[in-house]
């Protein structure tokens, strides 16, 4: 992989061509396996596989396609503030509503 | 000063040595974060708590929208190649993968306008029950968001094809980029928490 950075500060450090492509690619293997594991009934392993599987489609995007992993960190502390949030606002409603009964 | 040093000077640098556009959109994409963390909390909250059908499994068309996703997947690779090609200052590269970005994105709206319409017909309107309610908010509110890329990276293509996006402008069609794939990621929650985890 080569990475350059040629502008101001942090900023637009980016990958090569070929190393996007292998990332494109390594994304569409990622979701005929989701949809396999789907397909394939793998009864208490399926949720935590595809959930497992589906971060590590989101990560890629994130880091590469987003370009997170060569920019400013400053840049993946004020993205990971909203997502924490809102991923702590998913589980916590999703157990309020579905494991704690009489709760909502 | 030339038009490069102009153009260099218009990205409005912050004190911590970023541009206040990036900065400013990438807070923007975090607050969209929470935006959708509410829409799919919904759908959660609300999943299997339908009195009456059309359910879930019996409805969800998984090949169908296996494609989809593909196509959106495809759409942010083809995104990424656009903002290398006018880095480069590549006109050609900038304009045929823009111009696949805008037809996938086009395939993809396809596609849901195709799922909508055949889930309405199949008796699953907005007010239906709670599944029908949830999932055209989430799903809805999502293709509206590929909307506004699509119209924003075709205003970038014409710029494109009009000379007027110099590899000094690349920051414009990086912004654009973040935001196509941030719709991209979105989908990818969407694609496995409404229809692979059923």
């Amino acid at each position: 992989m080569s990475a350059d950075t040629h502008s101001h500060g942090h900023e637009a450090g980016h990958a090569s061509v070929g190393f996007y492509w292998m990332i494109g690619i390594i994304l569409a293997v990622l979701t005929g396996l989701e949809v396999a594991a789907y397909y394939m009934e793998l009864g208490s392993f399926e949720i935590p596989l595809l959930l497992g599987l589906s971060v590590a489609k989101f990560i890629l995007v994130v880091a590469f396609f987003m370009h997170l992993k060569f920019d400013s960190r400053i840049f993946t502390f004020v993205f990971s503030a909203g997502l924490v949030l809102a991923t702590f606002m998913i589980g916590a409603l999703i157990l309020l509503y579905h494991f704690v009964p009489g709760a909502a | 000063m030339s038009d490069a040093a102009l153009a260099h000077d218009e990205h409005h640098y912050t004190s911590t040595g970023l541009t206040s556009w990036k900065l400013g959109f990438w807070t923007f994409i975090g607050s969209e974060c929470l935006f959708f963390g509410t829409l799919i909390s919904t759908y959660m909250v609300y999943k299997g708590q339908s009195l009456t059908g059309p359910f879930t499994q019996e409805i969800l068309d998984i090949p169908l929208t296996t494609i989809s996703t593909f196509v959106l997947l495809m759409s942010s690779l083809a995104m990424v190649l656009a903002l290398d090609g006018v880095q480069r200052g590549s006109k050609k590269l900038t304009m045929i993968w823009l111009a696949t970005v805008v037809l996938l994105g086009a395939v993809f709206l396809g596609f849901q306008v195709y799922e909508f319409s055949h889930f309405y017909h199949e008796g699953l309107a907005l007010s239906t029950n709670l599944f029908g309610s949830s999932f055209y908010l989430l799903t809805g509110f999502h293709g509206a968001h590929v909307t506004v890329g699509v119209i924003w990276l075709t205003t970038l293509l014409i710029m494109s094809a009009t000379n007027k996006l110099p590899p000094e402008k690349a920051l414009n069609v990086e912004i654009a980029g973040l935001y196509w794939h941030f719709v991209d990621v979105v989908w990818i929650v969407i694609f496995v928490l409404v229809y692979l985890i059923q």
